[in-house]
């Protein structure tokens, strides 16, 4: 007994090394880089609006992920591939011609809808033809077994799509209306990050209704509580499983085509690290919670592009820039070991964690 | 069990069948197969992934049907095959009508070519859906044959098709094994010759139809044999195959001996992948950290270039520092993860070997690492002055490693630890229950692991004699799970079969690895939901499968 408890605190004691020698490390950067100040004010303020902007991309893509584990219990790693198949799809058929006839130019508004509209029905579409596959078969196999399945069905799509448009790079077609800047308090802010922001706001606000005040929503709240229950009290559970996956995937093709407003450019692998981006968003926010998605996904944004300047800089590190994904990796390590439940989530019971 | 369809599900089943093929026609899949001609004049590998879907879907179909009489399951198929040939028909329609390039780019004139049998649209189109019709009726057969003619029939296909698939290999291995002579009769250009062809199928029929009947008296008189003769054979069994095994470079020639180092190097980390997700249940993605760790360790200690450090080391003093290296980043890496479960301990582990790339690629240690430019110049392993340079002479490198894995994970398999480990993958917390240590149990899995990743490496760098960053990315790992996985989780044969599937063939043929990715993430739903065991499982598992089906069985 005396030697397990001098186990546990050896192993307490490497973590709280672990964490104070990265706290540390982080003021260090931060005091010297701010003593050193290498960048102007208008440079700072621009890094922090490009990473609320990414944030709310994370924040849209990482709807997707809480939902789903709120419901399952699984890490849907094919969520990243439900945000490419769909702008990759509408670009080649929707997009990329439109541009060329003139009509994106002549009618941008009702074009990009279309887009959004068209990039929404396919991501959904996958998403449902993902679920009914490869995960609804395997309800109630151990936990590994779906898992496994989506890292399958993650693979089995990326190089789907890359067979089916091929793999190179694709252009986004630019309109001029969302081309420049606007200035907003004093402000100049490129016009995509704008609408970016304000339509991830109007998406998240819209969902967070209709989780909570819908019918329809509360079946899946009820699926995510207790799924034996809520089939007792006359809940078509997988209806509720298909319609979370609708939700997600729907934000997840949103958030494709602010990718391609902002990135101007689309591939068949640019799904899979912002898709483990916004899982990271998930979990710091607290997954299973959407305003914990939300929160995370914009923390997430702004500590990345703000981070490499602010702390690597400052520590001498040589173009700092580079490790942005460490810094998100890292922050994704320090949350499960230290706050598991994330920001906003309830502590996580055994089963769930 | 059997059961009764509608029509309406006959032919949404050929629908599913079409829509399966026309995915496979569109991504390019089939015009790429097409390439490879099997028979001279006869077809190619993409006809038979075009009629491939429709048969399985036929064949399925009509296996689980309920029926009278024989002419029901033809029909079916048949109709199954038929309504599979539409959205094909509708693809070459569209094709001549409008530019559909634009969009699918893979969708070619070749293939366009090849669904319409270079003939007219129309008739194109009335000949694959006869063909599709027949295939499907072909399918159907195979449930109404009886088994003494259908088991030669599926064998003597199955073995022409083989060896046509392979002809090119084979044939280059013919020429230097069996002179030109002998090629000119079986092959014809890079495909089979289409008369050896038939004497080949027929012969294999004839054989097998031979053995279904003599075979069982031939297996009687073996079991009869006395047990010291018994033992004999399997003896000579065995030095057989270590005879094979250690001449294997001379049977398989440079190229295919390239090949079975690459398995090899593959084997060395699903062995080590194996324990940690196999026999201790922790889902490791970040798997090639280690493997980068041990190259890059073999790199810089060893490296004749500028970024060598030039303290003398040779491959086999530094060998044994690359796995400790390996080695405690496996103990300092398992450490921060060892409170986690499942789902979340896959995603940090992926999280670290993204870490470790990304690291690697970047200017932090450009001084020491090389940065995106990587280590060149390091040297081939010496063997007592003579420098390991041909496949022929790396292989047994490689093979030593393996060697001595083998041995480690058996040893470690039926050890003390080894039934912690599976305690741990059973149940964690009854593991904990029963007095067992987590922590060191856990990172001991880790620590092995990583060990043998790191001798993979070192062996990968000097073998290779540069290593880029960029080379040690996730796809690595996930290629090493999927063959465990393929292979068997927790089975130590399974991993060769899985190395030997998922990296040997692909090799072979290089249509297949331009879709690996996509094959891969089909192989690994397809054997989760069908066959999770893998497909040459661990025994002990195996018992335990087998067993709870005994006691279904009992209980019904």
């Amino acid at each position: 007994m005396q030697e397990r408890i001098k186990q546990i605190d050896f192993l307490g004691l490497i973590l709280w090394v672990f964490r104070t020698a990265i706290i540390v490390a982080m003021l260090w950067g931060t005091i010297a880089t701010v003593m050193d100040n290498p960048y102007s004010a208008k440079a700072w303020t621009d890094t922090i609006v490009a990473g609320i902007a990414q944030g709310s991309l994370y924040a849209l893509i990482a709807i997707g992920y809480t939902l789903v584990y709120g419901v399952l219990f699984m890490i849907n790693f094919a969520h990243g591939e439900f945000f490419m198949s769909g702008i990759m799809t509408a670009t080649i058929f929707i997009a990329q011609p439109m541009s060329a006839s003139g009509y994106l130019d002549r009618h941008p508004i009702i074009g990009l809808l279309i887009i959004a509209v068209v990039t929404m029905l396919v991501s959904i579409g996958i998403a449902i033809l993902t679920e009914r596959v490869a995960y609804r078969p395997l309800r109630g196999a151990p936990r590994l077994v779906p898992l496994i399945t989506a890292i399958g069905a993650s693979f089995f799509w990326q190089y789907f799509f890359q067979g089916l448009y091929g793999s190179e790079v694709k252009p986004f077609p630019q309109t001029d209306i969302l081309t420049g800047k606007i200035n907003i308090g004093g402000v100049e802010i490129l016009k995509t990050q704008v609408i970016v922001i304000i339509v991830t706001v109007l998406m998240l606000i819209g969902l967070y209704f209709f989780v909570v005040k819908t019918k329809t929503g509360k079946s899946i709240r009820a699926a995510a509580e207790n799924k034996d229950v809520a089939r007792l009290m006359g809940i078509d559970v997988d209806r509720a499983i298909t319609l979370t996956f609708t939700m997600g995937a729907a934000m997840a093709g949103i958030a494709g085509v602010l990718y391609a407003l902002v990135f101007r450019q689309i591939h068949f692998f640019m799904g899979f690290f912002p898709g483990i981006k916004a899982f990271t968003a998930a979990v710091l926010g607290g997954i299973g919670s959407i305003p914990g998605a939300a929160l995370g996904g914009l923390f997430l944004g702004i500590f990345e592009s703000v981070g490499p300047g602010l702390f690597l800089e400052g520590l001498g590190v040589p173009s700092p820039h580079q490790l942005k994904d460490v810094i998100a990796f890292t922050m994704l390590v320090l949350v499960l070991i230290f706050r598991p439940q994330g920001i906003l989530g309830e502590a996580l019971a055994e089963e769930k964690a | 069990m059997k059961k009764t369809f509608t029509t309406k599900e006959i032919i949404n089943k050929g629908l599913l069948a079409g829509a399966v093929v026309l995915s496979l026609s569109v991504i390019g899949f089939i015009a790429l197969l097409a390439e490879r001609e099997l028979i001279k004049g006869w077809f190619s590998l993409g006809h038979i992934f075009l009629v491939a879907s429709p048969f399985a879907f036929a064949y399925v179909t009509t296996r689980d049907m309920e029926y009278e009489g024989n002419a029901k399951p033809l029909q079916t198929g048949f109709i199954i095959g038929a309504v599979a040939s539409i959205p094909l028909i509708v693809l070459s329609f569209l094709a001549v009508a409008i530019d559909i390039r634009q969009f699918l780019s893979n969708v070619s004139p070749a293939l366009i070519e090849l669904l319409t049998f270079g003939q007219t649209p129309v008739l194109g189109s009335i000949l694959l859906l006869l063909l599709f019709g027949i295939i499907g009726v072909f399918a159907a057969s195979f449930n109404i044959i009886p088994e003494n003619i259908r088991h030669p029939l599926v064998n003597a296909l199955v073995w022409t098709l083989g060896i046509a698939t392979f002809s090119e290999i084979l044939l280059s291995r013919v020429r230097s094994l069996l002179g030109r002579g002998l090629v000119k009769v079986i092959f014809s250009g890079k495909s089979l010759n289409p008369i050896f062809a038939i004497v080949f199928f027929a012969a294999v029929f004839g054989f097998t139809i031979w053995w279904d009947k003599r075979g069982d008296s031939f297996k009687e008189k073996l079991e009869n044999l006395a047990p010291a003769k018994r033992k004999q054979l399997s003896q000579g069994q065995s030095i057989l195959l270590m005879l094979v095994i250690l001449f294997l470079p001379l049977i398989l020639g440079s190229y295919l001996t390239e090949v079975a180092n690459n398995v090899g190097i593959y084997i060395l980390m699903g062995l080590g992948l194996n324990i940690v997700v196999g026999f201790a249940g922790l889902l490791d993605l970040g798997y090639v950290a280690f493997f980068a760790i041990g190259a890059y360790v073999m790199g810089v200690l060893t490296s004749e270039g500028a970024l060598g450090l030039d303290a003398g080391f040779s491959f086999w003093t530094a060998l044994p520092i690359s796995v400790i290296v390996a080695t405690l980043f496996g103990i300092v890496l398992g450490i921060p993860v060892l409170g986690m479960r499942g789902d979340y301990l896959a995603i940090v582990t992926l999280g670290f070997g993204e870490i470790i790339r990304v690291v690697a690629v970047s200017d932090l240690f450009k001084d020491t690492l090389g940065g995106a430019q990587g280590i060149l110049q390091i040297p081939k392993p010496e063997f007592f002055g003579i420098e390991l340079v041909q496949p022929g002479e790396l292989y047994y490198v490689v093979l030593a490693g393996v060697l001595l894995a083998v041995f480690i994970a058996t040893r470690l398999r039926d050890s003390r630890l080894g039934r912690q480990w599976m305690a741990l993958r059973e149940d964690e917390d009854v593991a904990e229950a029963m007095g067992m240590n987590l922590v060191s149990t856990k990172l001991m899995a880790f620590a092995t692991g990583a060990a043998f990743s790191g001798l993979s490496g070192a062996i990968f760098a000097s073998k290779l004699t540069s290593i880029f960053p960029h080379s040690f990315n996730l796809l690595i790992s996930i290629n090493v799970l999927s063959l465990i996985i393929v292979g068997g989780v927790g089975s130590i044969p399974g991993v060769f079969v899985g190395a030997l599937v998922l990296v040997g063939l692909p090799e072979l043929l290089r249509e297949f690895a331009e879709y690996r990715l996509l094959i891969y993430g089909v192989l690994l739903i397809v054997m989760m939901l069908v066959k999770p065991e893998g497909l040459l499982p661990d025994q002990r598992k195996k018992r335990e499968l087998k067993s709870e089906a005994e006691l279904d069985w009992a209980e019904k």
